[in-house]
């Protein structure tokens, strides 16, 4: 899907005009693009679902809806070879150092989606005493797809977007994902009792 | 049982009554131990299922209310009350050594309100961070988030227990260790493609076999029950859909039925209709991913996709007449929310057409398989009297022929009305479960068969005040949910919130058997007796 | 038949009559040749991703890739790209050393497996008198691999994965050997090129008749085993050791693995067709001398090419009907059966061809 095609995303639009704000020269353009379209194209999600989200994931995976198609299907158990993680359900307090470690064991570059009510901020458990209030409270989240749970349809969308977001990034030079990541966990990091 | 009372006072003199829908007797703390082993052992009673542990804190007192089945004398029910005086110090006995279900039952309410179980063999929390500070459901609980922020460093002892028991009238705390020094520790979840969400296993193995299943809990614990005393009844009802998401009909069902018997209100017959209807097809969507996600565990991918195929058939009902997929929120107080999409009668029709043909196919790709065949008989078996013993309901327990229908049992809404069969199958093993699964199948489509051209015309919901208030007292509801007994228990104190509510899940009880089933087997038989078991975390955790 | 020896034959004679040294000519050919095998490498093994991919697809009533290049047939080049810059993550507690090496061991042995396969008529990379033999040697060699991932890697699911691969490999290796040993009693010689000429008046399978058929049938079971794929995909298991001895890699690491297990699928098959099917050679019937001559017409390459995936396609096929088998299963039914089994049927060849009741 090419980015033209719709420019209903500002937050998009706003990260080409920072990035392009340098420029880059054509060669080192070029292998960025290239890169770009290979990771887009090759989203390997990990299993990680909690609860009813997963279940929709399932079905994304399944014959009707088949992820398939976009060269998502193949789904890793091990965190070192997936490339984003789907937030499906609620974190809890005991789920969030696993959760941490879990993002912590997948290799760069990693992306999270917190998919769902309650990975988006917490959802209808928002007021329990031990439930994460979003996802972004403890990752780096990259896109939201809200729904209770979201549709198949809006995780595809959720999944483009991110596709979206991964081409416009840049390999050579550019403003660093890896920066922003590292500045994510300075701002919360593992000390007991920091976040909350 | 009508001189039930008399019984009782003849066996437990300090025994008291109060009536009820379900009788209830107060019985000292000292006395509850005895009384409990003449419960369940004394003929005339034989109380050998317990339906449900809920702990209370009445602000003044805390205890605990038991719910009792006997299956012999034609499933009566008895809640036994033991209230601890001392609220920060409070012990009850244990009776995890006569109802082995009781073990993770008294846990939980060790968790939530700090009451410690004599002689239980292992008190450690059961959802919460061994770290956690406080009780949450006890009324005095302090919500301050800096008590308990998020937590990211690693839960540390998680192999120290303890237990509590007498001394020379003394009760004296004991150390206990949950794995041996030399024990081969394999972690099994929480986050494992088929532990069917985040359950944990610590699994002590030897070579391949299992030795000792440790299961830890409550990594999607979200706190339903107290977040439902914070709100009115109608508000409570969307958690239910959220606790086991493939039986989110049964459940919601279930709740409502509970509070419009506390109300006292008459339900539209369409509007049960309707109810059951729906209960049925939610069953049959469960099953199917049930049958789906054996067959993955078991390395038979492509019998996945043929169970979400007819599952997509089902939530496309749903969709039209609910407008969801899933988390429906179709059942209120009263009756449901709204009327029947024009194309239902016809899509259930297809269903019930093609699900026969459909279900051979699967037993032609999968179970048929003599591959599967091997992985599934005579794997986690577990006797009828485990079953009971462990109060394993639903097609599990069925399973291991015990007949534990709650729709034969305790008929609620039309089902006393309705021409089906309980399956039965003795094989007590794994491949007796997946097929009490698929023979429930057939019969949830000869129930839909029976009312699909019966739906009567009228109201959908019958006319409910904007405020609901319970009279003051304790309701207890069950159903048949796809995984089985599901029990709501609710306490009102005459306010327009539940004073406590308490939701008895049938998964809960299934994974207390996995240490039970599993040890001898070896690791592969682990994910599968788990897929057998069909148990659904969020479910177990609330 | 077009002969591929002519235009090697003919490539050398001009890289000679350049004045090159002899020496330097060697080395040319060879580097040539090496780069010639990874990249067949690389590409089979992305067809064949693609190919499962699409298969497996197709068996569950799905569509499969799609979306990436027409057909989804650059799927595999996005996928290719992303593992080669995606981050390699050492761990801390591992046997850097053997960590490291492990993925090498494995590409290696199916690269050198792939040199010794008979591509189509002179053209073949190694060929000597002990061919098959070499070939079943070296196999043994990728387990060392897999074990030594699996135990470098200082994890209980690795661990686990790679000791049933080990006890997995070293058992089912019996039964390849005697199902292929039963092949080469057959032809009378080990020389993968004359193991081939011998099928010109029919394929083994045809000429050994039932001997030869159960050879195939127990060949393919235990070739299916050794590649570690449904239902014998113990060492991965993913429903049971999330990704069994690989689950430490990342990158290029697990490409190589990943890669690997798609080569050697390709190696058994191809095997597959040159003990049973002919190799490179095509249908003949003796006598027929027209239709023989229609199929000598397809190339040589084509043919062994062409068998090479229907047999894999038998064996994808497997894995996506099957489910997995138990360790303790796996093990009786190589021991108690298929072993067995393979030893009479030795045994039956044995007295075929010295009463000589085959064809």
């Amino acid at each position: 899907m090419k980015r033209e095609d719709f420019k209903d995303n500002e937050y998009i639009d706003k990260l080409v005009e920072e990035l392009n704000a340098t420029g880059a020269n054509v060669m080192v353009g070029k292998m960025d693009e290239l890169i770009n379209w290979g990771r887009a194209n090759s989203l390997w999600p990990l299993c990680f679902g909690t609860s009813c989200c997963a279940i929709e994931f399932m079905s994304l995976g399944a014959a009707r809806y088949d992820m398939a198609r976009f060269g998502f299907e193949v789904a890793r158990n091990s965190p070192r070879q997936a490339d984003y993680i789907m937030v499906q359900g609620t974190i809890v307090h005991r789920m969030a150092p696993v959760m941490r470690r879990l993002y912590e064991q997948v290799a760069e570059p990693k992306y999270v989606i917190a998919c769902g009510g309650c990975a988006v901020s917490g959802g209808p458990f928002k007021k329990s005493y031990c439930v994460v209030n979003g996802v972004d409270e403890i990752l780096p989240v990259d896109v939201y797809i809200p729904g209770c749970p979201p549709r198949p349809e809006a995780m595809f969308y959720g999944l483009m977007q991110l596709q979206r977001k991964i081409k416009v990034e840049k390999f050579f030079g550019g403003a660093n994902r890896k920066e922003k990541i590292e500045e994510f966990f300075k701002e919360h990091p593992e000390e007991k009792g920091h976040i909350g | 049982m009508s001189d039930i009372k008399e019984k009782i006072s003849k066996v437990c003199p300090s025994a008291t009554f109060e009536e009820g829908e379900i009788l209830l007797v107060n019985v000292p703390e000292k006395d509850w131990h005895a009384f409990a082993k003449q419960l369940k052992e004394n003929k005339e009673f034989d109380f050998d299922v317990l339906s449900a542990v809920v702990g209370m804190d009445w602000k003044e007192t805390i205890g605990v209310i038991y719910y009792l089945t006997s299956t012999s004398h034609n499933w009566n029910m008895l809640s036994v009350k033991v209230v601890c005086e001392n609220r920060d110090d409070a012990y009850i006995h244990s009776v995890s050594d006569l109802w082995k279900v009781a073990n993770f039952q008294e846990r939980e309410v060790y968790d939530f309100f700090g009451i410690k179980f004599i002689n239980h063999p292992d008190m450690r929390r059961f959802f919460l961070r061994n770290d956690w500070v406080g009780h949450p459901l006890r009324k005095d609980y302090d919500a301050d988030p800096k008590l308990n922020p998020i937590r990211l460093d690693d839960e540390i002892n998680e192999d120290d227990s303890k237990m509590y028991i007498e001394e020379g009238g003394k009760i004296v705390e004991k150390d206990s260790k949950v794995f041996g020094a030399d024990d081969y520790v394999v972690n099994i979840g929480p986050q494992h493609p088929s532990t069917h969400g985040v359950m944990r296993f610590r699994t002590a193995v030897d070579g391949e076999e299992v030795k000792k299943v440790d299961v830890v809990s409550g990594y999607i614990h979200r706190g339903i029950e107290k977040l439902c005393e914070d709100l009115t009844y109608p508000q409570t009802l969307h958690f239910t859909d959220r606790m086991d998401y493939m039986s989110a009909h049964q459940n919601r069902h279930c709740l409502c039925m509970c509070i419009e018997k506390a109300m006292g209100l008459e339900i539209p017959r369409r509007a049960e209709v309707i109810r059951v209807m729906m209960d049925e097809l939610m069953r049959i969507s469960s099953h199917l991913l049930s049958f789906g996600c054996t067959a993955m565990d078991l390395g038979a991918t492509t019998a996945f996709f043929y169970g979400f195929r007819e599952r997509e058939l089902v939530l496309d009902i749903f969709e039209k007449t609910c407008g969801a997929r899933m988390s429906m929120n179709y059942n209120v107080i009263g009756g449901v929310i709204a009327d029947l999409h024009p194309d239902f009668v016809k899509d259930v029709k297809h269903l019930i057409e093609i699900m026969p043909e459909r279900l051979k196919e699967y037993h032609k790709v999968f179970s048929g398989n003599l591959i599967a065949k091997n992985r599934l008989v005579g794997v986690g078996m577990l006797s009828k009297e485990n079953a009971i013993n462990y109060a394993i309901t639903g097609p599990s327990g069925r399973g291991s022929n015990w007949s534990c229908d709650c729709r034969k049992k305790h008929p609620y809404s039309i089902y006393s009305e309705l021409d089906f069969e309980e399956v039965l199958l003795d094989g007590c093993d794994s491949y007796s479960r997946y097929m009490v699964r698929m023979k429930e199948i057939e019969q949830s489509i000869k129930i839909l068969a029976q009312l699909v051209d019966n739906i009567p015309e009228g109201d959908i919901r019958a006319q409910v005040p904007k405020i609901i208030k319970l009279p003051a007292g304790r309701y207890y509801q069950q159903v048949e949910a796809s995984r089985g007994t599901f029990g709501v228990y609710i306490e009102s104190d005459g306010n327009k919130n539940p004073y406590r509510v308490h939701f008895q899940s049938p998964c809960f009880n299934l994974v207390g058997v996995m240490d039970l089933c599993c040890t001898g087997n070896m690791i592969a038989d682990l994910i599968t007796i788990g897929a057998a078991l069909d148990f659904v975390i969020p479910d177990i955790d609330r | 038949m077009f002969n591929f020896g002519q235009w090697t034959a003919a490539f050398n004679s001009w890289l000679m009559g350049l004045g090159t040294p002899e020496w330097l000519g060697i080395t040319i050919e060879c580097v040539l040749i090496a780069v010639l095998i990874l990249l067949t490498y690389t590409v089979l093994a992305l067809f064949y991703i693609l190919y499962e991919r699409k298969l497996c697809a197709w068996f569950q009533c799905r569509l499969g890739p799609m979306r990436v290049g027409p057909w989804g047939l650059t799927q595999v080049f996005a996928d290719m790209f992303k593992i080669l810059i995606k981050e390699l993550i050492s761990l801390k507690d591992t046997d850097r050393f053997l960590f490291k090496l492990a993925p090498y061991i494995v590409i290696t042995s199916s690269v050198v497996m792939l040199a010794c396969l008979p591509w189509g008529n002179g053209l073949q990379i190694i060929n000597w008198n002990i061919g098959i033999f070499f070939v079943l040697a070296v196999s043994s060699v990728g387990v060392l691999g897999i074990l030594l991932a699996g135990w470098a890697s200082n994890n209980k699911y690795t661990l686990i994965g790679a000791m049933r691969s080990g006890a997995q490999m070293v058992s089912y290796e019996l039964s390849l050997g005697l199902s292929i040993i039963t092949i080469v009693v057959l032809a009378g010689t080990m020389n993968i090129n004359e193991i081939v000429l011998e099928q010109a008046n029919g394929w083994f399978i045809f000429t050994g008749h039932i001997p030869a058929i159960i050879a195939c049938i127990i060949y393919v079971i235990a070739a299916t085993a050794e590649t570690n794929r449904g239902p014998f995909d113990l060492p991965e298991a993913e429903h049971e050791l999330t990704a069994g001895y690989h689950t430490e890699y990342s990158g290029i690491h697990f490409g190589f693995f990943y890669l690997a297990e798609y080569l050697n699928l390709f190696i058994v098959s191809g095997i597959a067709s040159l003990m049973f099917l002919g190799g490179w050679m095509p249908f003949h019937i003796p006598g027929w001398d027209g239709f023989n001559a229609v199929m000598n017409w397809i190339p040589s390459i084509v043919w062994f090419v062409g068998k090479a995936f229907f047999i894999s396609f038998v064996i994808i096929w497997f894995k996506w009907t099957f489910p997995r088998v138990r360790i303790d299963q796996m093990l009786s039914f190589e021991w108690k059966y298929l072993m067995p089994f393979s030893l009479a049927n030795l045994l039956l060849m044995t007295l075929c061809v010295a009463f000589g009741w085959h064809f």
